[in-house]
């Protein structure tokens, strides 16, 4: 009694995955979209007219701060917290450059110039340090006494033929 | 919808919106609403308000503006929720359009984010104090939120002692969180207010007023005697000097300066300084 009815398998069934092995890829791709489908009917969605985003351009901030550049708010006077005076200074100056956005030179010790020049010389001298006993011959001192970095050195000089 | 509908400019109180323009420095009532400079531009001259707003996006530049304490954003335009004086300040980065905001007068304080407020601890529950900032309900302060606190090594705070904190959540819908440290966990001046000294409550404009960076009454207040000072943003004031007379009169001085003119704060200080 050879079974002539093919027993209907479930949808659920079909969509393990033990009975997508042989299914070939076309098949694949359908079960798929199905299943898709059905999800995002699931979705639930406005059915409102599509409200354009105004774009804000205002912006709500409810605190004082923003507004109004106020002091710190401990304080003390003629010396009776130090503490407090040294932070008075430092949450004040702290604001205050916040604000300036400094663009003033610093006041250096030394010149631009003058820090170049020592830096050229110091090339040298380092450098003389960690020259080898023959490379130190191409270090030779200056009129004023500064040292000239090194010349160059002499390398093997390829025969042109 | 606003294009069809000329009446949509004026307020439900029958005058026509003003420009923000020309009402600074002028005092302004809850309700009303106001223009901002670029909505003025497109309505042409001399009809600013009564033309209905334009919402093309191309035609204005859109500069940001922040709207302030007093006021809250209404459509395109400002809506004012507190009665008091307008002011304005321009950014210091030319992009967005400065801020707006209403000056207005209170004694009630409502907690805000950023603000340094004097609190008063009144339980400690768990990991937690409860401190009571004025509000309208205790904020929280965690133990572990004060300069090298850690889980073994807990900070010495005992209930009814002044702490000096920032918020760190302030709004309508969650009860306010406060901290005794900074972003980077510095203590930076917050923490437990020392021994002594006496706290008393001011309206909040004074507070303001008197952080203001020229501030004569400060300046003046200085030059007495010794003394320290601590100012929170919800109104209340901690004043210690080497003797309780002292404080006494510093304190007086302070609520009171609020009512007087110039001309009698010099007299007061004046006679101050013989005794």
């Amino acid at each position: 009694m050879a079974a002539e009815r093919k027993t209907k398998l479930s949808k659920n069934l079909l969509r393990m995955k033990f009975m997508q092995r042989g299914l070939d890829s076309e098949t694949k791709k359908q079960l798929e979209e199905e299943e898709k489908k059905i999800i995002s009917e699931e979705h639930w969605y406005l059915d409102l007219p599509e409200l354009k985003e105004k774009e804000s351009f205002i912006i709500e901030e409810q605190s004082f701060l923003l507004c109004e550049d106020l002091l710190y708010g401990r304080m003390s006077f003629r010396g009776f917290n130090p503490e407090v005076e040294k932070l008075m200074l430092q949450m004040n100056a702290k604001n205050k450059a916040e604000e300036e956005e400094e663009d003033e030179t610093v006041e250096v010790d030394v010149s631009d110039e003058e820090m170049a020049r020592r830096y050229e010389t110091l090339v040298g001298t380092i450098g003389k340090k960690f020259a080898k006993k023959r490379d130190r011959a191409n270090y030779e001192e200056d009129e004023n006494g500064n040292m000239k970095p090194i010349k160059m050195k002499k390398m093997f000089l390829k025969p042109q033929d | 919808m606003a294009e069809t509908l000329p009446v949509a400019s004026e307020s439900p109180a029958g005058c026509k919106a003003r420009a923000a323009r020309n009402v600074l420095g002028q005092v302004v009532l809850p309700g009303e609403e106001l223009l901002l400079p670029e909505q003025e531009e497109t309505d042409g001259v001399g009809v600013a308000g009564e033309r209905p707003l334009r919402l093309n996006a191309g035609m204005r530049s859109r500069l940001r503006v922040v709207c302030g304490p007093g006021l809250r954003r209404c459509g395109d335009r400002l809506l004012v929720t507190k009665c008091g004086r307008l002011r304005h300040k321009e950014s210091g980065s030319g992009s967005s359009g400065g801020i707006y905001w209403v000056d207005s007068q209170q004694k009630r304080y409502v907690p805000v984010k950023g603000d340094h407020v004097i609190g008063i601890v009144t339980a400690k529950s768990g990991d937690i104090f409860k401190v009571d900032v004025g509000g309208s309900e205790p904020a929280s302060l965690s133990y572990l939120a004060f300069e090298g606190a850690t889980k073994r090594n807990r900070p010495n705070v005992q209930v009814g002692d002044l702490i000096y904190g920032q918020f760190v959540v302030a709004n309508k819908d969650m009860e306010p969180e406060m901290v005794c440290i900074d972003s980077c966990g510095r203590a930076n001046g917050m923490g437990v207010i020392g021994q002594d000294g006496l706290l008393f409550k001011v309206t909040l404009g004074l507070i303001r007023k008197l952080l203001a960076p020229d501030c004569e009454i400060i300046q003046e207040v200085g030059k007495l005697y010794p003394l320290e000072i601590v100012f929170g943003m919800n109104g209340r004031i901690w004043v210690k000097a080497k003797t309780i007379q002292q404080t006494l009169i510093l304190a007086n001085i302070l609520e009171a300066c609020e009512h007087m003119t110039t001309e009698q704060r010099k007299q007061i200080f004046a006679r101050l300084a013989e005794s």
